[in-house]
Protein backbone atom coordinates (compact mmCIF):
# COMPACT_ATOMS: atom_id res chain seq x y z
CA UNK A 1 0.00 0.00 0.00
CA UNK A 2 1.45 3.43 -0.93
CA UNK A 3 2.38 5.72 1.53
CA UNK A 4 1.26 9.91 1.26
CA UNK A 5 3.94 12.97 1.65
CA UNK A 6 2.73 13.72 5.35
CA UNK A 7 2.81 9.76 6.22
CA UNK A 8 6.64 9.50 4.56
CA UNK A 9 7.87 12.25 6.09
CA UNK A 10 6.34 11.92 9.65
CA UNK A 11 7.89 7.98 9.20
CA UNK A 12 11.00 9.84 8.23
CA UNK A 13 10.90 12.44 11.59
CA UNK A 14 9.34 9.55 13.58
CA UNK A 15 13.07 7.88 13.23
CA UNK A 16 12.12 5.90 10.44
CA UNK A 17 8.92 3.95 11.87
CA UNK A 18 5.95 3.36 9.67
CA UNK A 19 3.47 5.22 10.42
CA UNK A 20 -0.40 5.49 8.87
CA UNK A 21 -2.72 8.18 9.85
CA UNK A 22 -4.67 8.42 13.17
CA UNK A 23 -0.97 7.65 14.93
CA UNK A 24 0.62 9.73 17.40
CA UNK A 25 4.51 10.35 16.82
CA UNK A 26 6.94 12.39 18.38
CA UNK A 27 8.97 14.64 16.29
CA UNK A 28 11.72 17.64 16.27
CA UNK A 29 11.20 19.75 13.76
CA UNK A 30 14.14 21.63 12.05
CA UNK A 31 13.65 24.88 13.06
CA UNK A 32 10.62 26.36 15.18
CA UNK A 33 8.99 29.99 14.17
CA UNK A 34 8.34 32.76 16.14
CA UNK A 35 7.26 36.35 15.80
CA UNK A 36 6.92 39.03 17.78
CA UNK A 37 5.10 36.52 19.95
CA UNK A 38 8.33 35.30 21.04
CA UNK A 39 8.47 37.82 23.59
CA UNK A 40 4.91 35.96 24.99
CA UNK A 41 6.53 32.75 24.82
CA UNK A 42 9.63 33.44 26.51
CA UNK A 43 7.73 35.11 29.45
CA UNK A 44 6.03 32.07 29.83
CA UNK A 45 9.28 29.82 30.83
CA UNK A 46 11.54 32.83 32.33
CA UNK A 47 12.91 30.63 35.27
CA UNK A 48 12.35 26.97 33.17
CA UNK A 49 15.21 28.48 30.65
CA UNK A 50 17.39 30.21 33.61
CA UNK A 51 17.30 26.42 34.70
CA UNK A 52 17.56 24.77 31.54
CA UNK A 53 18.89 27.33 28.74
CA UNK A 54 17.59 26.22 25.19
CA UNK A 55 17.41 23.10 23.86
CA UNK A 56 19.59 24.29 20.41
CA UNK A 57 20.41 28.12 19.26
CA UNK A 58 19.82 26.65 15.64
CA UNK A 59 16.52 25.58 16.21
CA UNK A 60 14.59 29.17 16.70
CA UNK A 61 13.80 31.27 13.90
CA UNK A 62 12.53 34.76 15.08
CA UNK A 63 11.30 37.17 13.09
CA UNK A 64 9.87 40.98 14.05
CA UNK A 65 7.08 41.32 11.40
CA UNK A 66 3.61 42.01 12.95
CA UNK A 67 3.99 45.42 14.83
CA UNK A 68 7.04 46.51 13.14
CA UNK A 69 7.84 49.25 13.43
CA UNK A 70 6.52 49.02 17.64
CA UNK A 71 2.86 51.35 17.41
CA UNK A 72 3.03 52.10 21.26
CA UNK A 73 5.62 51.08 24.54
CA UNK A 74 4.34 47.91 24.57
CA UNK A 75 4.81 46.49 21.51
CA UNK A 76 8.55 48.69 21.62
CA UNK A 77 9.13 46.56 25.08
CA UNK A 78 8.33 43.23 23.78
CA UNK A 79 10.53 43.64 20.76
CA UNK A 80 13.05 44.42 23.32
CA UNK A 81 12.61 41.70 25.38
CA UNK A 82 13.21 39.75 22.38
CA UNK A 83 16.26 41.28 20.99
CA UNK A 84 17.58 41.03 24.82
CA UNK A 85 16.76 36.99 24.68
CA UNK A 86 18.37 36.74 21.05
CA UNK A 87 21.86 37.95 22.30
CA UNK A 88 21.92 35.73 25.85
CA UNK A 89 21.12 32.73 23.92
CA UNK A 90 22.99 33.25 20.58
CA UNK A 91 20.46 32.86 18.62
CA UNK A 92 21.35 32.44 15.16
CA UNK A 93 18.45 33.05 13.07
CA UNK A 94 17.00 36.59 14.53
CA UNK A 95 15.73 38.92 11.52
CA UNK A 96 14.43 42.38 13.39
CA UNK A 97 12.45 45.11 12.12
CA UNK A 98 11.84 45.55 7.92
CA UNK A 99 13.38 42.00 7.30
CA UNK A 100 9.69 41.24 6.13
CA UNK A 101 7.10 38.82 6.98
CA UNK A 102 8.16 35.65 9.03
CA UNK A 103 6.80 32.63 6.16
CA UNK A 104 8.31 34.78 3.43
CA UNK A 105 11.83 35.30 5.45
CA UNK A 106 11.91 31.13 5.88
CA UNK A 107 11.51 31.11 2.29
CA UNK A 108 13.60 33.59 1.15
CA UNK A 109 16.30 33.12 2.78
CA UNK A 110 16.56 29.54 2.57
CA UNK A 111 15.85 28.72 6.36
CA UNK A 112 13.22 25.84 5.42
CA UNK A 113 14.32 23.59 2.43
CA UNK A 114 12.24 20.30 0.72
CA UNK A 115 11.42 17.46 2.89
CA UNK A 116 12.22 19.19 6.18
CA UNK A 117 9.88 19.75 8.69
CA UNK A 118 8.71 22.96 10.41
CA UNK A 119 6.73 24.11 13.09
CA UNK A 120 5.70 27.69 13.88
CA UNK A 121 3.61 29.51 15.76
CA UNK A 122 1.43 31.15 13.49
CA UNK A 123 -1.20 29.47 11.84
CA UNK A 124 -0.03 30.58 8.13
CA UNK A 125 3.30 28.20 8.59
CA UNK A 126 1.59 25.86 6.69
CA UNK A 127 3.11 28.17 3.58
CA UNK A 128 6.11 26.13 3.26
CA UNK A 129 4.75 23.13 1.19
CA UNK A 130 5.01 25.55 -1.86
CA UNK A 131 8.49 24.23 -1.95
CA UNK A 132 7.52 20.27 -0.57
CA UNK A 133 8.75 21.44 3.30
CA UNK A 134 6.13 20.05 5.63
CA UNK A 135 5.53 23.06 7.82
CA UNK A 136 2.19 23.71 10.53
CA UNK A 137 1.09 25.90 12.97
CA UNK A 138 1.16 25.81 16.78
CA UNK A 139 0.38 27.70 19.95
CA UNK A 140 2.48 29.97 21.95
CA UNK A 141 2.87 27.74 24.87
CA UNK A 142 4.13 24.67 22.85
CA UNK A 143 6.03 27.31 21.10
CA UNK A 144 7.67 27.62 24.32
CA UNK A 145 7.83 24.00 25.52
CA UNK A 146 10.14 22.77 22.31
CA UNK A 147 12.06 25.69 23.10
CA UNK A 148 13.02 23.88 25.89
CA UNK A 149 12.77 20.09 24.52
CA UNK A 150 13.23 20.52 21.02
CA UNK A 151 10.48 17.77 20.80
CA UNK A 152 6.33 17.39 20.02
CA UNK A 153 3.68 14.95 19.18
CA UNK A 154 2.26 15.15 16.12
CA UNK A 155 -0.90 12.87 14.56
CA UNK A 156 -0.26 11.36 10.97
CA UNK A 157 -3.18 13.47 8.94
CA UNK A 158 -5.34 11.94 6.64
CA UNK A 159 -4.85 13.53 3.09
CA UNK A 160 -6.41 14.97 0.95
CA UNK A 161 -5.23 15.21 -3.25
CA UNK A 162 -6.05 18.09 -5.51
CA UNK A 163 -5.71 17.79 -9.40
CA UNK A 164 -5.64 21.05 -10.89
CA UNK A 165 -5.52 20.13 -14.69
CA UNK A 166 -5.59 22.20 -17.80
CA UNK A 167 -4.39 26.40 -17.82
CA UNK A 168 -6.09 29.56 -16.41
CA UNK A 169 -7.52 32.05 -18.30
CA UNK A 170 -6.54 35.50 -18.79
CA UNK A 171 -7.40 37.19 -15.16
CA UNK A 172 -7.56 34.30 -12.98
CA UNK A 173 -4.50 33.87 -10.85
CA UNK A 174 -3.15 31.23 -8.52
CA UNK A 175 -5.07 33.49 -5.44
CA UNK A 176 -8.29 32.36 -7.44
CA UNK A 177 -7.71 28.98 -7.55
CA UNK A 178 -7.19 28.68 -3.67
CA UNK A 179 -10.26 30.52 -3.29
CA UNK A 180 -11.93 29.10 -5.79
CA UNK A 181 -11.21 25.67 -3.39
CA UNK A 182 -12.11 26.77 -0.24
CA UNK A 183 -15.34 28.04 -1.09
CA UNK A 184 -16.13 24.55 -2.66
CA UNK A 185 -14.77 22.28 0.45
CA UNK A 186 -15.60 25.50 2.90
CA UNK A 187 -13.50 26.42 5.77
CA UNK A 188 -13.58 23.17 7.84
CA UNK A 189 -13.10 21.04 4.79
CA UNK A 190 -9.67 20.29 5.01
CA UNK A 191 -9.86 19.88 8.88
CA UNK A 192 -6.98 17.96 10.06
CA UNK A 193 -5.80 16.90 7.10
CA UNK A 194 -2.43 17.33 4.46
CA UNK A 195 -3.89 19.13 1.27
CA UNK A 196 -1.33 17.75 -1.53
CA UNK A 197 -1.63 19.36 -4.91
CA UNK A 198 -1.11 17.56 -7.80
CA UNK A 199 -1.80 17.92 -11.75
CA UNK A 200 -0.80 20.08 -13.58
CA UNK A 201 1.11 22.23 -10.94
CA UNK A 202 4.75 22.95 -13.17
CA UNK A 203 3.53 26.09 -14.72
CA UNK A 204 2.88 27.76 -11.09
CA UNK A 205 5.82 29.58 -9.74
CA UNK A 206 6.92 29.19 -6.45
CA UNK A 207 5.61 32.52 -5.76
CA UNK A 208 2.28 31.17 -6.87
CA UNK A 209 2.32 27.67 -4.88
CA UNK A 210 3.01 29.93 -1.78
CA UNK A 211 -0.17 31.62 -2.35
CA UNK A 212 -1.98 28.57 -2.48
CA UNK A 213 -0.14 26.78 0.36
CA UNK A 214 -0.23 30.07 2.85
CA UNK A 215 -4.29 29.63 2.81
CA UNK A 216 -4.26 25.72 3.55
CA UNK A 217 -5.08 26.82 6.86
CA UNK A 218 -7.82 28.72 5.63
CA UNK A 219 -9.80 25.51 5.42
CA UNK A 220 -8.81 23.80 7.94
CA UNK A 221 -5.55 21.80 6.48
CA UNK A 222 -2.72 20.82 8.85
CA UNK A 223 -0.13 21.56 6.14
CA UNK A 224 -0.29 21.86 2.13
CA UNK A 225 2.45 20.62 0.06
CA UNK A 226 3.29 21.01 -3.53
CA UNK A 227 5.77 18.15 -4.74
CA UNK A 228 9.37 19.22 -5.31
CA UNK A 229 10.32 19.65 -9.82
CA UNK A 230 12.90 21.98 -11.63
CA UNK A 231 10.47 24.88 -10.87
CA UNK A 232 11.42 24.34 -6.90
CA UNK A 233 15.26 23.60 -7.97
CA UNK A 234 15.47 26.96 -10.09
CA UNK A 235 14.28 28.74 -7.32
CA UNK A 236 16.29 27.46 -4.48
CA UNK A 237 19.45 27.41 -7.19
CA UNK A 238 18.59 31.54 -7.44
CA UNK A 239 18.76 32.02 -3.75
CA UNK A 240 22.18 29.99 -3.43
CA UNK A 241 20.32 26.71 -2.27
CA UNK A 242 22.38 23.69 -4.37
CA UNK A 243 19.83 20.38 -5.22
CA UNK A 244 22.33 18.44 -2.99
CA UNK A 245 21.29 20.46 -0.01
CA UNK A 246 17.91 18.50 0.67
CA UNK A 247 16.27 15.45 -0.44
CA UNK A 248 12.88 15.95 -1.02
CA UNK A 249 10.29 13.63 -0.62
CA UNK A 250 7.21 12.13 -2.90
CA UNK A 251 4.17 10.88 -2.21
CA UNK A 252 3.55 7.31 -3.77
CA UNK A 253 1.79 6.92 -6.86
CA UNK A 254 -0.65 4.51 -4.77
CA UNK A 255 -0.76 6.32 -1.91
CA UNK A 256 -4.57 6.25 -0.21
CA UNK A 257 -5.94 9.30 -0.27
CA UNK A 258 -9.39 10.46 2.13
CA UNK A 259 -10.64 12.30 -0.80
CA UNK A 260 -9.65 13.42 -4.00
CA UNK A 261 -11.13 16.35 -6.55
CA UNK A 262 -10.42 17.56 -9.52
CA UNK A 263 -9.95 21.09 -11.12
CA UNK A 264 -10.41 22.06 -14.00
CA UNK A 265 -8.30 25.62 -14.09
CA UNK A 266 -10.05 26.82 -17.54
CA UNK A 267 -13.11 26.93 -15.43
CA UNK A 268 -11.92 29.03 -12.44
CA UNK A 269 -13.26 32.42 -12.76
CA UNK A 270 -12.23 35.50 -10.90
CA UNK A 271 -13.69 35.77 -7.32
CA UNK A 272 -13.86 37.06 -4.20
CA UNK A 273 -14.15 36.08 -0.80
CA UNK A 274 -17.29 37.91 0.81
CA UNK A 275 -17.39 39.04 4.86
CA UNK A 276 -16.68 37.85 6.65
CA UNK A 277 -15.63 34.13 6.09
CA UNK A 278 -12.70 32.70 3.92
CA UNK A 279 -15.20 30.20 2.20
CA UNK A 280 -17.66 33.03 1.44
CA UNK A 281 -16.80 32.74 -2.75
CA UNK A 282 -18.46 34.54 -5.33
CA UNK A 283 -17.89 35.27 -8.64
CA UNK A 284 -16.38 38.92 -8.97
CA UNK A 285 -19.25 39.23 -11.37
CA UNK A 286 -21.91 39.04 -8.70
CA UNK A 287 -20.27 41.66 -6.69
CA UNK A 288 -19.10 44.08 -9.17
CA UNK A 289 -20.01 47.47 -8.64
CA UNK A 290 -19.78 47.31 -4.79
CA UNK A 291 -18.18 50.49 -3.30
CA UNK A 292 -14.56 50.45 -1.49
CA UNK A 293 -13.04 52.79 0.49
CA UNK A 294 -9.01 51.04 1.09
CA UNK A 295 -7.38 48.28 -0.96
CA UNK A 296 -4.55 46.37 0.45
CA UNK A 297 -1.82 44.76 -1.74
CA UNK A 298 0.49 42.62 -0.04
CA UNK A 299 0.87 40.54 2.82
CA UNK A 300 2.42 36.79 3.37
CA UNK A 301 -0.21 35.62 0.65
CA UNK A 302 0.51 38.16 -2.30
CA UNK A 303 2.74 40.40 -1.20
CA UNK A 304 5.69 39.49 -3.70
CA UNK A 305 6.95 40.88 -6.50
CA UNK A 306 5.35 38.94 -9.02
CA UNK A 307 2.21 40.17 -7.54
CA UNK A 308 3.43 43.93 -7.46
CA UNK A 309 4.38 43.58 -11.16
CA UNK A 310 0.65 42.45 -11.98
CA UNK A 311 -0.75 45.33 -10.34
CA UNK A 312 1.65 48.03 -11.57
CA UNK A 313 1.00 46.94 -15.08
CA UNK A 314 -2.84 47.66 -14.51
CA UNK A 315 -2.32 50.77 -12.67
CA UNK A 316 1.06 51.92 -14.98
CA UNK A 317 -0.20 56.08 -15.83
CA UNK A 318 -3.30 55.70 -13.98
CA UNK A 319 -4.69 56.76 -10.82
CA UNK A 320 -6.10 55.54 -8.20
CA UNK A 321 -10.06 56.69 -7.55
CA UNK A 322 -10.26 59.46 -5.11
CA UNK A 323 -12.33 57.70 -2.63
CA UNK A 324 -9.83 54.54 -2.25
CA UNK A 325 -6.56 54.55 -0.15
CA UNK A 326 -4.27 51.83 -1.80
CA UNK A 327 -2.04 50.39 0.58
CA UNK A 328 1.36 48.48 -0.85
CA UNK A 329 3.02 45.76 2.19
CA UNK A 330 5.53 43.99 0.34
CA UNK A 331 6.43 41.14 2.29
CA UNK A 332 9.78 41.66 2.50
CA UNK A 333 12.93 43.92 1.97
CA UNK A 334 14.21 42.02 -0.98
CA UNK A 335 11.01 42.26 -2.84
CA UNK A 336 10.63 45.79 -1.84
CA UNK A 337 14.07 46.04 -3.20
CA UNK A 338 13.11 44.39 -6.59
CA UNK A 339 10.46 46.36 -6.93
CA UNK A 340 12.19 49.63 -6.27
CA UNK A 341 14.93 48.52 -8.87
CA UNK A 342 12.07 47.29 -11.38
CA UNK A 343 10.20 50.40 -11.12
CA UNK A 344 7.31 49.12 -10.04
CA UNK A 345 7.19 50.84 -6.29
CA UNK A 346 7.07 54.14 -8.43
CA UNK A 347 4.28 52.96 -10.45
CA UNK A 348 2.43 51.83 -7.25
CA UNK A 349 3.49 55.11 -5.63
CA UNK A 350 2.62 57.97 -8.75
CA UNK A 351 -1.06 56.07 -8.94
CA UNK A 352 -1.40 57.06 -5.02
CA UNK A 353 -0.24 53.67 -3.31
CA UNK A 354 1.37 54.12 0.14
CA UNK A 355 4.20 52.43 0.68
CA UNK A 356 4.21 50.34 3.96
CA UNK A 357 7.16 48.88 5.85
CA UNK A 358 7.65 44.69 4.99
CA UNK A 359 5.85 43.65 7.70
CA UNK A 360 2.11 42.56 8.39
CA UNK A 361 0.69 45.88 9.26
CA UNK A 362 -3.24 46.07 8.15
CA UNK A 363 -3.87 42.51 7.99
CA UNK A 364 -4.42 41.89 11.44
CA UNK A 365 -5.45 44.86 12.34
CA UNK A 366 -3.18 46.03 14.95
CA UNK A 367 -1.72 48.63 13.08
CA UNK A 368 -1.64 50.79 9.90
CA UNK A 369 -4.84 51.30 7.85
CA UNK A 370 -7.06 50.25 10.60
CA UNK A 371 -10.34 50.44 9.18
CA UNK A 372 -13.37 52.56 10.38
CA UNK A 373 -17.09 51.66 11.04
CA UNK A 374 -19.25 51.28 7.74
CA UNK A 375 -15.86 51.18 5.08
CA UNK A 376 -15.19 48.29 3.15
CA UNK A 377 -11.48 46.69 2.27
CA UNK A 378 -10.85 44.98 -0.72
CA UNK A 379 -7.37 43.00 -0.06
CA UNK A 380 -4.81 39.87 -1.58
CA UNK A 381 -4.31 38.75 2.20
CA UNK A 382 -5.69 35.83 3.66
CA UNK A 383 -8.61 36.32 6.05
CA UNK A 384 -11.75 38.39 5.79
CA UNK A 385 -13.06 37.52 9.87
CA UNK A 386 -14.98 40.08 11.18
CA UNK A 387 -13.08 42.79 13.15
CA UNK A 388 -9.61 41.19 11.54
CA UNK A 389 -8.58 44.92 10.38
CA UNK A 390 -8.93 46.58 13.61
CA UNK A 391 -12.56 47.51 13.65
CA UNK A 392 -16.35 44.80 14.03
CA UNK A 393 -18.21 47.14 11.97
CA UNK A 394 -15.92 47.07 8.82
CA UNK A 395 -16.10 44.68 5.98
CA UNK A 396 -13.07 42.70 4.31
CA UNK A 397 -13.59 41.04 1.15
CA UNK A 398 -10.36 39.01 -0.49
CA UNK A 399 -9.28 38.52 -4.07
CA UNK A 400 -6.43 38.76 -6.47
CA UNK A 401 -3.77 41.30 -6.96
CA UNK A 402 -5.20 41.83 -10.38
CA UNK A 403 -8.65 42.22 -9.03
CA UNK A 404 -7.53 44.47 -6.37
CA UNK A 405 -5.24 46.51 -8.30
CA UNK A 406 -8.20 47.18 -10.96
CA UNK A 407 -11.09 47.84 -8.45
CA UNK A 408 -8.85 50.68 -6.60
CA UNK A 409 -9.01 52.56 -10.02
CA UNK A 410 -13.08 52.05 -10.38
CA UNK A 411 -12.99 52.40 -6.23
CA UNK A 412 -15.17 49.94 -6.37
CA UNK A 413 -15.25 46.20 -6.78
CA UNK A 414 -14.61 45.01 -10.69
CA UNK A 415 -13.68 42.45 -12.73
CA UNK A 416 -10.08 42.14 -13.43
CA UNK A 417 -10.63 40.89 -16.94
CA UNK A 418 -11.51 44.61 -17.79
CA UNK A 419 -8.23 45.89 -17.62
CA UNK A 420 -6.11 42.24 -18.14
CA UNK A 421 -6.55 40.69 -21.72
CA UNK B 1 -23.82 26.57 35.46
CA UNK B 2 -24.67 28.63 32.04
CA UNK B 3 -24.52 27.02 28.55
CA UNK B 4 -23.35 29.23 25.92
CA UNK B 5 -24.50 29.02 22.89
CA UNK B 6 -22.56 29.52 18.97
CA UNK B 7 -22.74 28.74 15.82
CA UNK B 8 -20.08 27.33 12.75
CA UNK B 9 -16.66 28.25 12.35
CA UNK B 10 -16.67 30.47 15.37
CA UNK B 11 -13.06 31.71 14.49
CA UNK B 12 -10.29 33.61 16.51
CA UNK B 13 -10.63 36.76 15.38
CA UNK B 14 -14.66 36.24 17.27
CA UNK B 15 -12.93 34.64 19.86
CA UNK B 16 -10.15 37.10 20.74
CA UNK B 17 -9.59 40.59 18.54
CA UNK B 18 -6.49 40.50 16.58
CA UNK B 19 -5.97 44.15 17.73
CA UNK B 20 -5.08 42.95 20.78
CA UNK B 21 -2.70 39.60 20.68
CA UNK B 22 0.42 41.79 21.22
CA UNK B 23 -0.65 44.14 23.90
CA UNK B 24 -2.74 41.51 26.43
CA UNK B 25 -1.31 37.81 26.77
CA UNK B 26 -2.12 37.55 31.11
CA UNK B 27 -5.63 35.40 31.93
CA UNK B 28 -6.09 38.87 33.32
CA UNK B 29 -5.60 41.24 30.31
CA UNK B 30 -7.16 38.61 28.20
CA UNK B 31 -10.35 38.15 29.93
CA UNK B 32 -12.59 41.58 29.31
CA UNK B 33 -12.03 40.80 25.37
CA UNK B 34 -12.84 37.14 25.25
CA UNK B 35 -15.72 37.06 22.73
CA UNK B 36 -16.08 40.82 22.37
CA UNK B 37 -16.89 41.01 18.41
CA UNK B 38 -19.18 37.74 18.78
CA UNK B 39 -21.14 38.00 22.24
CA UNK B 40 -20.23 41.01 24.49
CA UNK B 41 -22.01 39.43 27.26
CA UNK B 42 -20.23 36.70 27.36
CA UNK B 43 -16.84 38.60 29.16
CA UNK B 44 -18.95 40.08 32.03
CA UNK B 45 -21.46 37.11 32.77
CA UNK B 46 -19.48 33.62 32.08
CA UNK B 47 -19.20 32.19 35.13
CA UNK B 48 -16.69 29.09 36.19
CA UNK B 49 -18.67 25.99 35.30
CA UNK B 50 -20.19 27.23 32.28
CA UNK B 51 -20.25 25.02 28.85
CA UNK B 52 -20.24 26.55 25.45
CA UNK B 53 -22.19 24.63 22.94
CA UNK B 54 -21.27 25.05 19.30
CA UNK B 55 -21.19 23.93 15.57
CA UNK B 56 -18.65 23.03 13.08
CA UNK B 57 -15.00 24.28 12.97
CA UNK B 58 -15.03 25.52 16.26
CA UNK B 59 -11.22 27.61 16.91
CA UNK B 60 -10.49 28.53 13.01
CA UNK B 61 -7.86 30.96 12.04
CA UNK B 62 -4.90 32.57 14.09
CA UNK B 63 -2.52 29.83 16.36
CA UNK B 64 -3.03 32.61 19.14
CA UNK B 65 -3.82 30.80 22.34
CA UNK B 66 -5.79 34.14 24.20
CA UNK B 67 -8.77 32.23 22.94
CA UNK B 68 -7.69 28.89 25.18
CA UNK B 69 -5.83 30.71 27.82
CA UNK B 70 -8.83 33.14 28.78
CA UNK B 71 -11.51 30.39 27.97
CA UNK B 72 -9.67 28.03 30.77
CA UNK B 73 -8.97 30.97 32.93
CA UNK B 74 -12.53 32.08 33.26
CA UNK B 75 -13.48 28.73 34.32
CA UNK B 76 -15.39 27.24 30.92
CA UNK B 77 -15.71 23.20 32.16
CA UNK B 78 -15.75 22.31 28.26
CA UNK B 79 -16.46 23.29 24.74
CA UNK B 80 -19.20 20.78 23.07
CA UNK B 81 -18.53 21.21 19.46
CA UNK B 82 -19.36 19.15 16.20
CA UNK B 83 -15.34 20.28 15.19
CA UNK B 84 -12.68 21.93 15.83
CA UNK B 85 -10.25 23.66 13.69
CA UNK B 86 -6.53 21.53 14.73
CA UNK B 87 -4.38 24.75 15.81
CA UNK B 88 -7.36 25.10 18.57
CA UNK B 89 -8.13 21.54 19.38
CA UNK B 90 -4.25 21.28 20.45
CA UNK B 91 -3.78 24.21 22.08
CA UNK B 92 -6.49 23.71 24.65
CA UNK B 93 -4.87 20.12 25.35
CA UNK B 94 -1.89 22.71 25.86
CA UNK B 95 -3.61 24.85 28.51
CA UNK B 96 -5.54 21.88 29.92
CA UNK B 97 -8.75 22.80 28.21
CA UNK B 98 -11.74 20.17 27.90
CA UNK B 99 -12.75 19.97 24.58
CA UNK B 100 -15.62 17.30 23.36
CA UNK B 101 -16.51 16.47 19.50
CA UNK B 102 -19.91 15.21 19.87
CA UNK B 103 -21.74 16.13 16.93
CA UNK B 104 -25.08 14.14 18.61
CA UNK B 105 -24.82 16.28 21.46
CA UNK B 106 -24.92 19.70 19.89
CA UNK B 107 -28.01 18.79 17.67
CA UNK B 108 -30.02 17.43 20.43
CA UNK B 109 -29.25 20.31 22.55
CA UNK B 110 -32.43 22.87 23.58
CA UNK B 111 -32.49 25.47 25.11
CA UNK B 112 -33.51 24.67 29.03
CA UNK B 113 -31.92 21.23 28.68
CA UNK B 114 -30.09 20.45 31.80
CA UNK B 115 -26.27 18.97 30.52
CA UNK B 116 -23.68 17.24 32.85
CA UNK B 117 -20.50 15.16 31.60
CA UNK B 118 -18.63 12.25 32.90
CA UNK B 119 -15.32 13.35 31.40
CA UNK B 120 -13.84 9.57 32.71
CA UNK B 121 -16.29 7.47 30.98
CA UNK B 122 -16.08 9.78 28.27
CA UNK B 123 -20.01 10.34 28.45
CA UNK B 124 -22.42 13.61 27.93
CA UNK B 125 -25.98 13.90 29.27
CA UNK B 126 -28.08 16.36 27.64
CA UNK B 127 -31.72 16.52 28.34
CA UNK B 128 -31.77 13.38 30.15
CA UNK B 129 -30.12 11.56 26.67
CA UNK B 130 -26.75 9.96 27.37
CA UNK B 131 -23.88 10.57 24.13
CA UNK B 132 -20.50 9.07 24.19
CA UNK B 133 -17.10 10.96 23.40
CA UNK B 134 -14.01 9.04 22.43
CA UNK B 135 -11.36 10.00 24.63
CA UNK B 136 -8.05 11.15 23.81
CA UNK B 137 -4.57 8.76 22.70
CA UNK B 138 -2.94 8.43 26.38
CA UNK B 139 -0.10 10.63 25.36
CA UNK B 140 -2.18 13.20 25.13
CA UNK B 141 -4.61 12.67 28.06
CA UNK B 142 -1.11 12.65 29.39
CA UNK B 143 -1.07 16.38 28.56
CA UNK B 144 -3.94 17.56 29.88
CA UNK B 145 -4.35 15.86 33.06
CA UNK B 146 -1.00 17.26 34.33
CA UNK B 147 -2.42 20.70 33.77
CA UNK B 148 -1.28 21.51 30.45
CA UNK B 149 1.66 21.42 28.57
CA UNK B 150 4.28 23.56 30.66
CA UNK B 151 3.46 21.30 33.38
CA UNK B 152 3.68 18.43 31.75
CA UNK B 153 7.31 19.62 30.57
CA UNK B 154 8.31 20.71 33.62
CA UNK B 155 7.88 17.30 35.07
CA UNK B 156 9.44 15.84 32.55
CA UNK B 157 12.48 18.07 32.62
CA UNK B 158 12.86 17.22 36.46
CA UNK B 159 13.19 13.99 35.73
CA UNK B 160 15.57 14.05 33.11
CA UNK B 161 18.06 16.12 35.69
Amino acid sequence: MGLTFAEKILAKYAKGKKVESGQIVTVRPDHLLMHDNAAPIIKKIQTDLEDYGIINSELPVIVLDHVIPACDEKTATNHKVIREFVKKYKIKNFFDVGNGVCHQIMIEKGLVLPGQLLLGSDSHTCSYGAIGAFSSGIDRTEAAALLLTGETWLKVPQSIKINLKGTLQSGVYAKDIILRIIGDVSASGADYCSVEFHGDTKQFSVDERFTIANMGVEMGAKNAFFPVDDVTVQYLKSIGVSEFKYVPIYPDKDAIYAKEINYDLGTISPVVALPHSVDNVKDVTEVEGLEIQQCLIGTCTNGRVSDFRIAAKILKGKKIHPNVRLLILPSSKQVYLDALKEGIIDTLVEAGGVLLPPGCGPCLGAHQGVLAPGERCLSTSNRNFKGRMGCKDAEIYLASPATVAVSAIYGKITDPRKEVR
Amino acid sequence: MKIWRYGDNVNTDMLFPGKYTYTCSTPDEIKPHLLEDLDPLFAKNVKEGDIIFAGKNFGCGSSREQPTVGLKAVGISAIVAESFARIFYRSSINQGLLLIECQEAVKAYRDGDVVSLDVENGKIIVGGKTYSFPKLPKEILAIRDAGGLLSYTRAKLKNKK
